[in-house]
């Protein structure tokens, strides 16, 4: 389909699929179910950051009456991870805790209150380790390791890059900055604390409902974990009360209710208490940066060496992809000729970090972005004329040999100065007022997938009832983004007919085929091409049946809103009905699929599996705030957010996915962060760990830009993850906007800013932010030649 | 220890045998399997199990059902009335105020605990009214156009029966 004006489904704001269901409380969501016989379990974990265990010992909590089954490490010794090169986790740990919270044991027993106190009966003696609390700590202690197989040390990894020659690039600069910054950790706080029931029927299959963004991966761990074939094992993700990369992992609770349920051969739930999910969680890791960039006298940035160093926690989880992630997407913005990336994640006694919103790419574009402005100031060019002139093209490949597909963000940056009157305004406003710009880039889905293989990324079966009933069958989850609605919506525009003829399922591992998951904001595009090659030779099968009784050929038949008609002549057809009835008849039960599989696009070089995607999403944004300049105290008065999201399969939908990521973006921005003492949580709850309310959130203006790539669905890119990742910076520009401090770490407090303040009172650099970057011996880089066609700056 | 209790539960009476130490979020949920309303956090902090107690909105995790005899409880489920949806409902709906859905049984009760006292409130005071109820997909801007919405409809439809 070419014009916007054929679609009939596609680009309208309809209702979602699951919408009233939401709205009147009939979403089933995993802690919701009840099954009989239903066992309650708890999770004892570790009070000690870092010990061994020398004795665990269960049969007391056995005793106590109501309590059916007790399990410790010994039972679940085999290790899992979602990386296959950091398969470091254990369901139970076997023989050492790394971090406050680890699990120890599991108690199942006949109500919750039962196998709470029957954790208090586990005797566990540990023998306490030294703990390992920052990066500093780790890159210094040699003796103690908190993983074996770490690269060395402490160091869970090590990476080094670089792309044409930086120092050639630093020599032909007019003007050179380095910089460093901070990016505090956060939750993802999804409203929903994860919860998993798991049941053993007598045929000997075990099934897993769970509170997962991908069902896939979990069914490959419980298998071996669980040591059981996967075709003996079903997994159903239940709908998702908030995800944002929080339930992208297998989870330690999902293998424990498994053997706990094949155990007892009893139904066994576990949902985790909100205390439990500040430690289970991945949440976004902190991150400090050194940033160095060379430019010419007119803003091209002839040179950038970034170095990244991540506290990655206890566990691998996505944490190698992270690492490379915080080097990867910096390029793909304004054309560098020479890169060199360095990235160092290491093992800590904290709860691990892995993927959260934007994974990986938030950290650096804040420093970038940031970095952009104060480059601008140093070259006196404007922050968004520096940005318009130098913008990489359609088309084109960055210095890291990422393919670009399509970029509005030129049209993006020009309607948030155009509608926060950036230009007119900023300099001109009255003291403690500011005005904040920066921009960001995202995937549409990861160009691989998490463990090695060639097949397809995302399948979808449809089989069409002679009743005219259309179900549709895919192994994507939805996370309350709407995927459900806009897998329902492309079937719909695809067979011509309208949304309610569609039934969706989704997401269990017997019914469906497999989607890799709702993260790397993958599923629009990878689930809709899918989509749209599953229903094509449905559609073909339709009008060829519909065109044999009407005397004509397929291709002088059209289909739309539940009909087969002619195109010459509208008002003469078949209803879908009658055309389903022929084709069946004519080509047997209805039914087809079609898969996914990006192109391969990685560059010559290790490492080169982090960064490609079909498309890239671009964001620009506006902040504006309002700092009182004796207290730092300050309120974002408005945002103005531009997305190019290629094509908006429904546009409410979009803005929706802006609006959200924009408030989360703040969050991290204005207040959110994790802090540890001694390995404890300082504020594992939702009122001590702070979030914007409705009070703390502003008004978001949102514009939809639509460059229509070739790669996505009707030329569909992402909306849910990339508009996050300007925020932050876009408010460090605006507070420095509005004070002239510059906080060069997030959260932006106002303890920070009024700190600033003092600073500046006294005469002195009004600057708060990291002072110094640890002292790492990177590798040699690999030496990468970029791509012959990269773009001039 | 138990007691039995009779509580008003959507305009409907239950009889209960129950140990007085269970809040009334355990209760609807467990008890009576309403599992409409969902929990966030056990500990008074999130908004997301308010219910309304005589019209005013309550965290269900911090109230004990001995102390609900002779009062009224409006859960999610109770919002529709003879199959119809709640304006609200429908609003909530309509404009993707729903993402995850999650949130949304807690903020719908107290967007209608608002519009019974204040039929036409402005975008501030809706604001307030749901500051105690935590939304991490939204940003919140569709809930807030949704509310007024459903306020909207709700005095186009007095209007009309006038």
């Amino acid at each position: 389909m070419s014009s916007n004006d054929r679609l009939k489904v596609v680009g309208k704001s309809w209702t979602k699929v699951d919408g009233m269901a939401k709205v009147k409380g009939e979403t089933v969501f995993a802690d919701d179910l009840f099954l009989p016989r239903m066992l309650f379990c708890k999770i004892l974990r570790s009070e000690h950051p870092h010990a061994l265990i020398k004795h665990v010992d269960v049969r007391p909590a056995l005793e106590r009456p109501g309590v059916v089954a007790a399990i410790t490490g010994q039972d679940l010794s085999i290790k899992f991870g979602i990386l296959p090169v950091s398969q470091d986790e254990e369901a139970l740990c076997v023989e050492k805790v790394r971090m406050v919270g680890d699990p120890v044991a599991a108690v199942a027993a006949l109500d919750e209150e039962s196998a709470e106190a029957a954790l208090e009966d586990i005797l566990v003696e540990y023998e306490p380790l030294p703990p390992i609390m920052s990066i500093e700590e780790a890159l210094e202690e040699q003796a103690v390791q908190i993983h074996e197989y770490a690269q060395e040390g402490n160091i869970h990894k090590l990476v080094s890059l670089e792309f044409g020659d930086v120092e050639a690039g630093f020599a032909s600069a007019d003007h050179i900055r380095e910089d460093l910054f901070y990016y505090e950790g956060s939750n993802h706080l999804p409203m929903e604390q994860h919860a998993a029931v798991a049941q053993y029927g007598a045929d000997g299959r075990l099934t897993l409902w769970s509170s997962t963004q991908t069902p896939h991966y979990v069914h490959r761990a419980l298998a071996k974990v669980l040591e059981l074939p996967a075709s003996r094992i079903r997994v159903i993700a239940t709908p998702v009360g908030g995800g944002f990369g929080g339930k992208t992992d297998p989870f330690a609770h999902e293998i424990v209710v498994g053997k706990l349920a094949m155990l007892t051969g009893r139904p066994v739930k576990a949902t985790l208490t909100r205390e439990e999910v500040f430690y289970a969680h991945r949440g976004r890791h902190p991150v400090l940066m050194w940033v160095k960039t060379g430019m010419t006298r007119d803003g091209s940035i002839t040179a950038m060496h970034f170095r990244s160093y991540l506290d990655g926690g206890a566990y691998g989880s996505y944490g190698v992809a992270s690492t490379y992630y915080t080097g990867a997407l910096q390029t793909i913005t304004y054309p560098i000729q020479h890169y060199k990336f360095e990235g160092l994640r290491v093992f800590t006694n904290k709860p691990p970090c892995g993927p959260k919103r934007g994974h990986g790419t938030p950290q650096p574009r804040f420093a970038v972005e940031v970095q952009l402005d104060k480059l601008a100031e140093d070259l006196d060019l404007d922050p968004a004329e520096l940005r318009l002139r130098h913008l990489m093209p359609p088309k084109s490949k960055s210095v890291n040999h990422l393919t670009i597909t399509s970029i509005g963000l030129r049209e993006c940056l020009e309607k948030v100065v155009e509608a926060s009157g950036f230009l007119q305004r900023r300099g001109k406003l009255p003291p403690g007022k500011g005005l904040g710009l920066a921009c960001g880039a995202y995937l549409s889905g990861a160009g691989l997938p998490v463990y090695w293989n060639k097949m397809p990324h995302s399948g979808v079966q449809i089989k069409i009832d002679r009743g005219g009933g259309v179900t549709v069958f895919c192994g994507s989850i939805d996370i309350g983004q709407g995927s459900n609605s806009v897998l329902a919506a492309i079937v719909a525009e695809e067979l011509g007919i309208r949304m309610g003829r569609v039934i969706v399922v989704t997401a269990d591992t017997d019914l469906t085929p497999v989607d890799l998951g709702s993260y790397s904001s993958r599923v629009t595009l990878m689930t809709g091409n899918a989509a749209i090659a599953a229903a094509k030779p449905l559609r073909e099968m339709i009008l060829a049946a519909a065109g044999e009784q009407l005397e004509l050929t397929p291709d002088a038949l059209g289909m739309a809103e539940d009909r087969v008609f002619l195109t010459e002549d509208p008002a003469q057809g078949l209803s879908f009905d009658e055309a389903v009835q022929l084709a069946e008849a004519k080509f047997g039960t209805l039914g087809s699929v079609g898969s996914y599989t990006p192109p391969r696009r990685g560059g010559p070089y290790k490492g080169s599996g982090v960064g490609p995607s079909p498309a890239y999403s671009y964001t620009a944004c506006v902040a504006e705030v309002t700092c009182d300049l004796e207290t730092g105290q300050y309120r974002v008065d408005k945002l103005w957010l531009a997305h190019d999201v290629g094509r908006a399969i429904n546009p409410r939908l979009v803005i929706g996915q802006i609006e959200g990521s924009a408030y989360m973006g703040l969050g991290e921005a204005m207040m959110e962060e994790q802090v540890f003492r001694r390995g404890l949580h300082k504020i594992p709850s939702m009122l001590d760990y702070k979030s914007p309310t409705t009070l703390e959130t502003p008004e978001i203006e949102t514009f939809l830009i639509e460059t229509l790539d070739p790669e996505g669905p009707y030329g569909a890119k992402e909306a849910g993850q990339g508009p996050l990742l300007p925020v932050a910076p876009a408010l460090a520009n605006a507070v420095y906007n509005a004070t002239g401090v510059r906080v060069d770490e997030v959260p932006i407090t106002p303890q920070k800013v009024l700190k600033g303040l003092q600073e500046k009172a006294r005469g002195e650099p009004a600057r708060v932010g990291p002072r110094r970057a640890p002292t790492v011996e990177f590798p040699d880089p690999i030496r990468v030649s970029p791509p012959e066609e990269v773009p001039a700056a | 220890m138990n007691q039995l209790i009779s509580l008003d539960v959507n305009g409907e009476r239950r009889e209960l045998w129950i140990s007085v130490h269970k809040t009334l979020l355990e209760v609807l949920r467990e008890d009576l399997r309403l599992t409409g309303t969902k929990h966030g956090c056990e500990l008074g902090e999130c908004g997301t199990c308010t219910v309304l107690i005589d019209g005013q909105p309550v965290l269900s995790c911090l109230i004990l059902p001995v102390e609900l005899e002779g009062h009224r409880i409006l859960t999610v489920e109770g919002l529709a009335q003879n199959g119809r949806p709640h304006p609200l409902q429908s609003a909530f709906a309509e404009l993707g105020a729903a993402q995850c859905g999650y949130c949304t049984p807690g903020i719908l009760v107290s967007a209608k605990s608002l519009l019974d006292r204040t039929p036409q409130p402005d975008a501030r005071l809706i604001r307030e009214a749901l500051a105690g109820n935590l939304c991490r997909c939204t940003g919140y801007s569709k809930i807030i156009e949704a509310v007024e919405l459903a306020a909207a409809r709700m005095a186009a439809e007095a209007l009309e029966q006038v």
